[in-house]
């Protein structure tokens, strides 16, 4: 299972990073494969508020549809339009599919680091 | 290949008697001006059609079918027989209720035994099926709340492990859905529940046994938290099958049901229907209840009659009448003692099976269940890489029906199994020996179980390829 060193983790297993002053946001090598093929995602529109561990959106394998939480609040200024055609790009690159990011973002460093994330889906 | 693709133009099927009253010309205005375009086959054509459809159709009248929270019992022949009768068929919902006597007292006999078997004071029998059935119990607590001007409460509890239809009827309804997480044993985690009860309540839907097939001790606890705080209880009737006849309902403080008459009583279940939903409730919510409730008047006579405060019809005239015959009739072959047997054999079927199976495979609860159990198949796939559903593309290929799979939503890698009480030991045995014999496969020829089935009238289907990619019409191959 694919963790990157860059990131910062959710319990929820979403990842999150700072890019030119904006949040990226999107779900973790593991999510996938424990979700299995998606086939559907659901996301925010741009200027949504989004709040730590409550849903932004969700994600539909052929098994069950899953929320997805978001691991920071703030407003969301862009959403990944390419998942709603493609889902199977979360499957493919789960750290180059995101899912939406997120201006005046807060809680970043509540979330775990490379490290805190491997040992917690390990135990 | 489909009834359209057979057939030649200007075939025809006779089927229907000779007009015999005074054909009436529509004004051109009303009539249509395209072709209809109807399969145009010959009776044995459509006989065929059909015969050939339901050889590739598993039902339970074919094998086993251990469709967990689904309760897919035989359904005996005397129902058919009884539901033939022309003075069940050979009516119409407008006329006069004089003419419809028998049919009337059938209904409300029925609820009455019914009421006695739930602990409920009154019941409709006018919603389709289940859905619609929770969607009338909660219209009933919400209309509840409104009689008595008490406006905050606009929020539903739910345990996570509910049927999903139990949010979405909350949601219909306009309530907030608040999401419960099951304590370790699978049951409702009572200081969980204490914590989002307050004075914005409007009620609890819970189904019980719950859906890992438990029957949750602390109920009366559960009704009393949710009472206390001014919110009413809703029984979800999915899983009557384990308890009907030996502990009500409303005994266990809930305030208004939906029963599946096509679960429990034994009514024709799965292929688009039709169900029964009928939904009772105690008598103070009874003045809320659907219009059209029959009744024993007092000169002895049965007729209709609207309740004080009705929500007005959910459903067009008094429900899927014939399905209620076919219930009734199964409630009165069974009777006072054979109700409460055919709770006990299903639940003594349920632990049989689990009981034999348990080496095997892991049980996500490993306790004495009520009438299913949930088997969790994640060190399975951790060791050999095959999943829940491979399991149940194995078990086509033996012809029995797959457990319900990836539910509940709690246990990740699951396969749920609910036997009912209809299937023989030599039956149950079998099942439980093709169940063994999948999970060597799984170790020793793990390839072949991912491409199951093979004997199937379909092979493995792409799924994922449906879903991403769907062909929603039909379009005549040229």
């Amino acid at each position: 299972m694919a963790v990157l060193e860059n990131l910062k983790y959710s319990q929820d297993h979403e990842w999150a990073k700072e890019e030119d002053g904006v949040v990226v946001v999107g779900i973790t090598d593991y999510a996938q494969s424990e979700l299995g093929d998606l086939v559907f995602v659901n996301l925010p529109e741009e200027g949504d508020e989004v709040v730590a561990g409550e849903a932004f959106g969700d994600v539909e394998s052929v098994k069950a549809v899953s929320d997805v939480l978001s691991p920071v609040s703030g407003t969301v200024v862009a959403i990944n339009e390419e998942l709603l055609d493609s889902p199977q790009l979360i499957n493919e690159d789960p750290y180059g599919a995101w899912f939406i990011k997120v201006e005046n973002a807060e809680g970043l460093d509540d979330l775990m680091d490379a490290a805190g994330y491997e040992a917690f889906i390990e135990a | 290949m489909l009834i359209f693709e057979k057939g030649a133009e200007g075939r025809r099927t006779s089927l229907l008697p000779s007009c015999d009253v005074p054909v009436y010309e529509l004004d051109d205005k009303y009539t249509r001006k395209m072709e209809l375009n109807l399969p145009e086959v010959s009776e044995v054509e459509v006989s065929r059609h059909y015969s050939e459809l339901a050889k590739k159709c598993h039902g339970v009248n074919d094998g086993f079918y251990p469709l967990g929270s689904c309760t897919m019992k035989y359904n005996p022949h005397i129902n058919e027989k009884v539901a033939a009768l022309p003075g069940f068929t050979q009516i119409h919902p407008l006329q006069c209720p004089k003419t419809v006597q028998g049919c009337l007292e059938l209904l409300c006999d029925f609820e009455k035994k019914l009421c006695e078997i739930t602990g409920m004071d009154r019941l409709t029998f006018q919603p389709a099926a289940g859905a619609q059935g929770e969607f009338t119990g909660i219209l009933l607590i919400k209309k509840y709340h409104e009689s008595r001007g008490d406006s905050k409460r606009k929020k539903i509890i739910i345990p996570d492990s509910a049927h999903g239809t139990n949010p979405a009827t909350a949601a219909m309804a306009d309530y907030e859905v608040i999401s419960i997480e099951s304590g370790p044993d699978g049951c409702i985690d009572l200081d969980k529940l204490r914590e989002v009860c307050n004075e914005e309540t409007a009620g609890l839907m819970l189904t019980n046994p719950n859906t890992v097939g438990l029957f949750d001790k602390n109920i009366l606890e559960v009704t009393k938290i949710v009472h206390d705080c001014g919110g009413l209880c809703y029984y979800d009737g999915a899983n009557l099958n384990a308890v009907m006849g030996i502990v009500r309902p409303g005994d266990m403080g809930f305030d208004c049901i939906h029963l599946n008459l096509h679960k429990t009583f034994s009514t024709p279940h799965g292929g688009g229907g039709p169900g029964a939903g009928p939904v009772g409730c105690k008598e103070f919510l009874a003045k809320f209840l659907p219009d059209d409730m029959p009744v024993q008047k007092e000169c002895g006579c049965f007729g209709f009659e609207t309740a004080e405060d009705t929500m007005g019809r959910v459903k067009a005239f008094y429900g899927n009448f014939l399905v209620v015959v076919r219930a009734y009739c199964y409630v009165l072959t069974l009777g006072k003692e054979g109700i409460p047997q055919a709770s006990t054999n299903a639940v003594l079927n349920a632990n049989y099976m689990m009981a034999s199976l348990k080496n095997d495979y892991t049980m996500a609860y490993d306790e004495i269940c009520m009438h299913e159990f949930v088997m969790d198949i994640a060190s399975i796939k951790d060791a050999t890489g095959i999943t829940a559903l491979d399991i149940a593309k194995g078990l086509l290929d033996n012809g029995i029906h797959p457990p319900t799979m990836y539910f509940p939503l709690i246990v990740h890698e699951c396969l749920m199994v609910e036997p009912t009480e209809t299937e023989t030991k030599e039956t149950l045995d079998g099942a439980i020996a093709v169940f063994k014999m999948l999970k060597e496969a799984a170790y020793e020829n793990a390839e072949s179980l991912h491409t199951a089935p093979h004997k199937a009238p379909v092979c493995r289907l792409d799924e994922v390829g449906a879903a991403r990619n769907p062909i929603l019409r039909y379009v005549k191959a040229e």
